[in-house]
């Protein structure tokens, strides 16, 4: 008992719901790493170990398990959290947009810059609840701000849209300079 | 001196002018909207600074970086909420200053204070030039990779109470380095998988970690909108007040420089080092938290100083301290300028045109304050799910506008939910990306110092290789004495101020 509530001392510290589940994932992550090393990486003879090209994984991957160890001891040590599950949820949630950003990007190529970015920005403003036209209105002239100071302005790159092929010759180098 | 007229010549420029006025009140309108903090900027915009001239593009994102503290003080003060992480301390004393109806002084003081800093960092960073020219030649191989190393153990040991995060966070950084192939062609860690081949570009790992996390955070969280109460009165009368806490601005600059130069380090622990000596040296200690201007001014100051000093290590030895200067280390590198000891023998104008550009912002950025504080006001009540579509979409720019490769933006993504992650775990990202761009470094500096080294003792040999290895034992001892004495004095979870790691993550 002395020495469970020293060790709670030793590793005690602030966390927030999530910490355990995280602290799985990480160890469970850097022992699947550590595990694949030998097959992942390269040790050449006739090479001094600090010039080895494994050296460094090995290194990284050493230092992740270690201090992933430590981590999820003082997980376990501390005192639970409530939330755990609704905090895993919240991580879920944010998928979706991961999702919304994606869509967007293999769009681009499709519609061209400047409506996929109008239509992307009306379309995920009217999903996170606005309904007005100020903000509607308001998202549609942000995105064509952007497409204006990057590609037409800054000139980044981005490809034009396919949709750009059907366009008159003249009207098509316009847009796929400049949109 | 004709250094600093070749140096002044550079900036003679209108792409100059247009970026440095674009970067600092830029900055200051991104640092004021709290949920936007620098490094999202600075990381959807270096892609479009790749195609500008490195002076151009260095000046935009030096503006940022430089300004975006100004603004977060506006929101830390009106409406007790940060514009970025490391206004965090300014809440303290600036809120409490509103409430009691002195909103237009603590605006004022913030204001002038940060402007005291910015200047103060930036003229010890002129004066320590010759030094660091004399100095900077001495670092070989082995003292960059002893400076590297010591720069990743303060990263991780700085995140008090995260240490274990930290560290194994900042291992995967050096893991993300080694993945693709090496300089021999030998496949590291790519599971056979062609997207991997070419390892992890540090852009898109940051652009994930920093804007999208922050975009997805945004959108995923509950709608809020802030509504501060506009400021009435002249600030400019208002910031000769600060004349008559010169002392405590300007010891908190210094603690900002001292820090700002320790790579690792940066503003958190500056401003609780000052905060911490103005209130042990006030008059009225019992006031700070209650809305005292000398915590307040210790605050801001420390954090001003800091931009200035963390050029430090990133000009003379090509190691940058913390995230910010993490990114701009790249654009050096695309444009084939190699910061390090050679620098300021060869490239001295273009520091010195640097260092000037960083003294305009301040003055820019102050007047613009000044005249524009209440519009700032206004912009700072967008809604944070919009600002979350808003951070989206320029994020876009910045991944795809790379290698135009939908695989990117998938790696940016997973890198934006990790992000996301972590945040809200309030676990540390800042270890990542330095395990990245450190891990980098010390790699190449390790192989090549090795080649010299017979005995193990002869790594230590040189002078500044021995001060930098007696120094990463003395921090890692002073680590444990700390720990042993908090052991001993059972300090309480509560009493330490776990804010503190917040800020790096913003």
């Amino acid at each position: 008992m002395i020495k469970a509530q020293t060790l709670q001392d030793l590793f005690k510290r602030y966390r927030r719901p999530g910490d355990l589940f995280y602290s799985i994932i990480s160890i469970v992550f850097s022992l699947f790493l550590a595990f694949n090393l030998r097959s992942e990486t390269t040790w050449v003879s006739n090479t001094k170990l600090f010039a080895q090209p494994a050296f460094w994984p090995y290194a990284a991957v050493g230092t992740m398990v270690l201090f992933s160890t430590l981590h999820l001891v003082s997980s376990l040590v501390s005192p639970k959290l409530e939330g755990r599950w609704q905090e895993v949820g919240f991580w879920l949630r944010s998928v979706e947009y991961a999702g919304w950003f994606m869509i967007y990007v293999i769009i681009v190529p499709q519609l061209g810059y400047l409506l996929t970015t109008v239509l992307f920005a009306v379309a995920l403003c009217l999903r996170l609840g606005y309904r007005g036209a100020k903000f509607l209105g308001s998202a549609a002239v942000f995105a064509v701000a952007v497409v204006v100071i990057f590609k037409t302005l800054l000139q980044v790159k981005v490809p034009g849209g396919a949709i750009y092929e059907l366009l008159p010759t003249a009207l098509r180098s316009f847009f796929l300079t400049y949109f | 001196m004709e250094a600093l007229f070749s140096g002044v010549e550079l900036l003679m420029r209108w792409d100059v002018a247009l970026a440095l006025f674009i970067g600092s009140i830029g900055g200051v309108i991104i640092g004021a909207i709290p949920g936007v903090g620098a490094a999202v900027a600075i990381a959807i915009l270096l892609p479009a600074t790749f195609s500008l001239d490195p002076i151009v593009g260095l000046t935009m994102l030096l503006g940022i970086y430089g300004s975006s503290m100004y603004g977060g003080a506006l929101p830390a003060i009106l409406i007790n909420t940060p514009g970025t992480a490391v206004n965090a301390l300014t809440t303290y004393d600036g809120y409490p200053m509103t409430k009691r109806g002195e909103a237009r002084r603590a605006l004022a003081l913030a204001y002038s204070a940060s402007f005291w800093g910015g200047i103060f960092g930036i003229l010890c960073l002129i004066f320590l030039s010759p030094v660091l020219a004399l100095i900077a030649p001495h670092f070989g191989s082995r003292e960059i990779f002893l400076a590297a190393l010591l720069g990743i153990i303060l990263v991780v040991l700085a995140h008090r109470g995260q240490v274990f995060a930290a560290g194994g966070l900042a291992g995967f950084g050096i893991l993300l380095h080694t993945v693709g192939l090496d300089t021999k062609y030998n496949q590291r860690m790519t599971f056979e998988q062609t997207w991997l081949t070419g390892g992890f570009d540090l852009i898109v790992v940051v652009l994930g970690l920093f804007a999208l996390s922050q975009a997805f955070l945004l959108l995923t969280e509950k709608d809020s909108s802030p509504h501060p109460q506009p400021v009435e009165g002249s600030l400019f009368t208002a910031m000769k007040e600060m004349w008559l806490y010169k002392r405590v601005a300007t010891m908190a600059s210094g603690f900002g420089v001292l820090m700002g130069m320790i790579p690792g380090v940066g503003e958190f622990t500056a401003q609780f080092m000052s905060y911490t000596y103005a209130r042990r040296t006030s008059k009225t200690p019992e006031a700070f938290g209650e809305g005292a201007p000398e915590g307040l001014i210790a605050s801001e100051a420390a954090n001003n100083a800091v931009p200035a000093a963390a050029m430090i290590p990133l000009l003379a030895l090509g190691i940058p301290g913390e995230a910010l200067t993490a990114m701009m280390l790249s654009v050096f590198y695309v444009h084939n300028v190699i910061p390090g000891p050679q620098l300021f023998q060869t490239q001295l104008d273009f520091v010195y045109a640097l260092y000037i550009a960083m003294i305009l912002l301040n003055v820019i950025v102050i007047i613009f304050l000044i005249f524009s504080t209440n519009m700032l006001t206004k912009i700072i009540q967008v809604p944070t799910r919009f600002l979350g579509m808003v951070i989206l979409i320029l994020s876009f720019v910045g991944v795809y506008s790379l290698r135009n490769s939908v695989v990117d933006c998938a790696i940016a993504s997973g890198f934006g939910v990790l992000g996301l992650v972590l945040k809200r775990l309030n676990l540390p990202i800042v270890p990542i990306v330095l395990g990245m761009v450190l891990g980098g470094i010390m790699e190449v500096k390790l192989r090549s110092a090795m080649i010299r080294v017979k005995h193990p003792l002869d790594f230590v040999d040189r002078p500044i290789a021995a001060i930098l290895a007696v120094l990463i034992v003395l921090v890692i001892l002073m680590h444990i004495r700390t720990l042993r004495k908090e052991h001993k004095a059972r300090l309480s979870e509560a009493e330490i101020d776990h804010d503190i790691h917040d800020s790096q993550t913003r």
